[in-house]
């Protein structure tokens, strides 16, 4: 696999030939390449990254989206690439929300197609320019994109055969036992200060007795 | 919809043609989701002109179980067994890559023991000739073969038998995890695995004598689905697909991983990419990966097979029944389980379908915020009408066959 050096060199080149495209160019853990740009300008930087003998990225291996409520543009969504040639794998990602649509790559990679109808599904990230955005895993005339953090693990509808009405019926769900999610924040890892102890918590960081992450 | 007159009938007109004109349409037929070679539940709304193919909509997601919004809701041990149940031809192979996203994301990769790497590289070719076991025979069932079938469904159960040893049960063994694996193998087995190596040549060699040179095999199988390398490039094919179209990609090979880099093996690669090379190159994987297992276990030495930080697997029990530190260890792990640094990976395996990724993002807490599982059959299916378009019907069925196509993974 590629270090660390070999790939920053590679974000470079791609940075200086896509110009403004790429907004952000890191190394993830010293492995991973990763790319950040923009709406506008995907479309012509993946092509860029297929076309270019430099670089080569021939096969889109996945493309999904992930939910980060707390942010301005709460989605992201993430392709993989990958370059057979030259034995090389891409992260770009590109960020948006609820209403804007991102470019749709079913011009690059036909392979776009299910996994940017999986991430409409998921998500209700819009892809502009991709015609045949169905929803793809969830069921006929299911409502919401259940992947979001806003939607319940439990979902909202349950589903069973009613006999006499001899059909499949939708109902609110009913659980015997709610759904309990544990806060798993301990003293022992994670959060460093106990409830109450906010305090003697100050004073220490102050002193810089505190490691590891700071709450 | 077109209406055309079906070519080649005789023209009869006027008045006392006994008889009558139809006309061929093009139809609508729902192909699954409860239909035996559609290997699961795969709904595929095949639009026909006569017994031509014209279009074809596969409809997935009926065994959609929400796997990747529950891992959200589990810790990184807790998600594990979720694993197992994508692909469950071949389930070892699944907690891989997972098991391998978890090390690199906590940063242990050189911390694992080198017993538990070679028991899991061994665990994992073997798991790809179960895999293409139940694939190359019920294929072969597919286009009207029964015996091999048969025949492989017994040799299946020699290797459930190996996984049962090791994890307990036959399918869904939950025995890899992060920084080794569950359980030491049992004493004997590695002799068991021996002779059974000793004796599968034979058993492929008899396999290989019912449908390599067998006329019917080859008549449907030959210059069916023909995926060139580009098109399947840009179909992002992976595994055996991608390499009977002619690319030598394996990445077991490209990019190694575990064990890989040690082991001596050769990639079999397709020439035509139709729907007999994707047959002949998992024939021939089967040999590579039997030559695996046995070079896997001439490697093995006695030692851990876990990783020694208590943060991460479990002391021992007998350990825990004495040394109060032990004990809070184990309490914490099967609570709390452990905490996963922030950042994000896509991990890839070369599973026996083609590459399986699981693209992880952690934020620093005992659960993934975000947990996306990249299935190679995923993407062969999406290409189902550029493969069968202007096949007939039955051939779309031989096509199916030679995708491999399990729905525990596709519909996640």
């Amino acid at each position: 696999m590629a270090d660390a050096t070999n790939l920053q060199a590679l974000g470079a080149a791609i940075a200086e030939a896509a110009g403004p495209a790429v907004q952000e160019v890191f190394v993830e853990r010293g492995a991973e390449l990763v790319l950040r740009t923009g709406r506008d300008t995907l479309v012509p930087l993946m092509l860029l990254l297929r076309d270019d003998p430099r670089f080569a990225f021939e096969q889109v291996m996945d493309i999904c989206g992930v939910d980060w409520p707390e942010r301005a543009e709460r989605f992201e969504v993430v392709y993989n690439l990958l370059s057979l040639s030259l034995n090389r794998r891409l992260r770009v990602l590109v960020a948006t929300d609820e209403q804007t649509p991102v470019p749709s790559l079913i011009g690059v990679w036909p392979a776009a197609t299910w996994y940017e109808r999986e991430a409409w599904d998921m998500y209700g990230i819009v892809f502009a320019g991709q015609t045949d955005l169905r929803r793809l895993l969830t069921d006929y005339g299911f409502e919401g994109h259940p992947l979001r953090k806003d939607f319940p693990l439990t979902g909202h509808v349950q589903v069973r055969y009613d006999e006499s009405r001899k059909q499949v019926v939708n109902e609110p769900v009913t659980l015997t036992q709610d759904f309990r999610s544990f806060d798993f924040l301990s003293p022992w890892e994670g959060m460093t200060t106990l409830p109450g102890d906010e305090k003697v918590h100050q004073i220490r960081s102050e002193r810089g007795q505190i490691e590891g992450p700071q709450s | 919809m077109s209406t055309e007159l079906v070519s080649g009938l005789p023209q009869m007109d006027g008045p006392n043609a006994s008889q009558k004109l139809f006309d061929a349409d093009t139809h609508t037929i729902n192909f699954g989701p409860q239909h035996p070679a559609a290997h699961g539940v795969l709904r595929l709304i095949l639009e026909m002109k006569g017994e031509v193919v014209e279009r074809a909509d596969p409809h997935i997601g009926l065994l959609h179980r929400g796997t990747e919004k529950l891992i959200e809701y589990k810790t990184y041990l807790q998600a594990m067994p979720y694993m197992d149940r994508l692909d469950y031809v071949s389930p070892m192979c699944m907690e891989h890559s997972f098991v391998l996203a978890t090390e690199r994301l906590l940063g242990i990769e050189k911390d694992v023991p080198l017993r538990a790497k070679w028991i899991r590289t061994m665990f994992a070719e073997i798991t790809r000739i179960l895999n293409h076991l139940l694939n190359v025979t019920t294929y072969a069932l597919d286009v009207g073969a029964i015996t091999p079938s048969l025949w492989g469904f017994e040799q299946r159960e020699h290797l459930l038998e190996f996984y049962e040893q090791v994890g307990g049960s036959h399918y869904h063994v939950n025995y890899f995890r992060a920084g080794g694996v569950a359980k030491d193998l049992p004493a004997g087995l590695e002799d068991r695995i021996g002779a059974w190596c000793q004796r599968f040549p034979k058993f492929l060699d008899e396999l290989e004598g019912l449908l390599t040179q067998n006329r019917i095999f080859k008549q449907r199988t030959v210059d069916i689905g023909v995926m060139s390398a580009e098109q399947a490039m840009a179909w992002g094919f992976s595994g055996p697909c991608l390499r009977a179209s002619g690319c030598a990609w394996d990445l077991r090979k490209a990019q190694p991983y575990e064990m890989y880099e040690l082991l001596d093996f050769e990639i079999p690669v397709g020439v035509q990419g139709d729907c007999y090379d994707r047959y002949l190159v998992r024939m021939q994987e089967m040999r590579q990966s039997l030559r695996m297992v046995e070079q896997c276990l001439n490697h093995i030495r006695p030692g851990p097979v876990k990783i020694a930080d208590h943060k991460i697997a479990p002391p021992s029990r007998g350990e825990m029944k004495r040394s109060m530190e032990s004990l809070i260890h184990h309490f914490k792990l099967y609570t709390e389980g452990y905490h996963v640094p922030a950042g994000a990976t896509y991990t890839v395996t070369e599973a026996p379908k083609g590459e399986f990724g699981v693209y992880m993002v952690a934020d620093g807490t005992n659960r993934p915020y975000r947990c996306k599982i990249r299935a190679p059959g995923y993407a062969h299916l999406q290409a189902m009408e550029a493969l069968s378009k202007g096949h007939m019907l039955a051939d779309a069925v031989a096509i199916i066959g030679s995708l491999d196509i399990v729905f525990g993974e596709i519909d996640r």
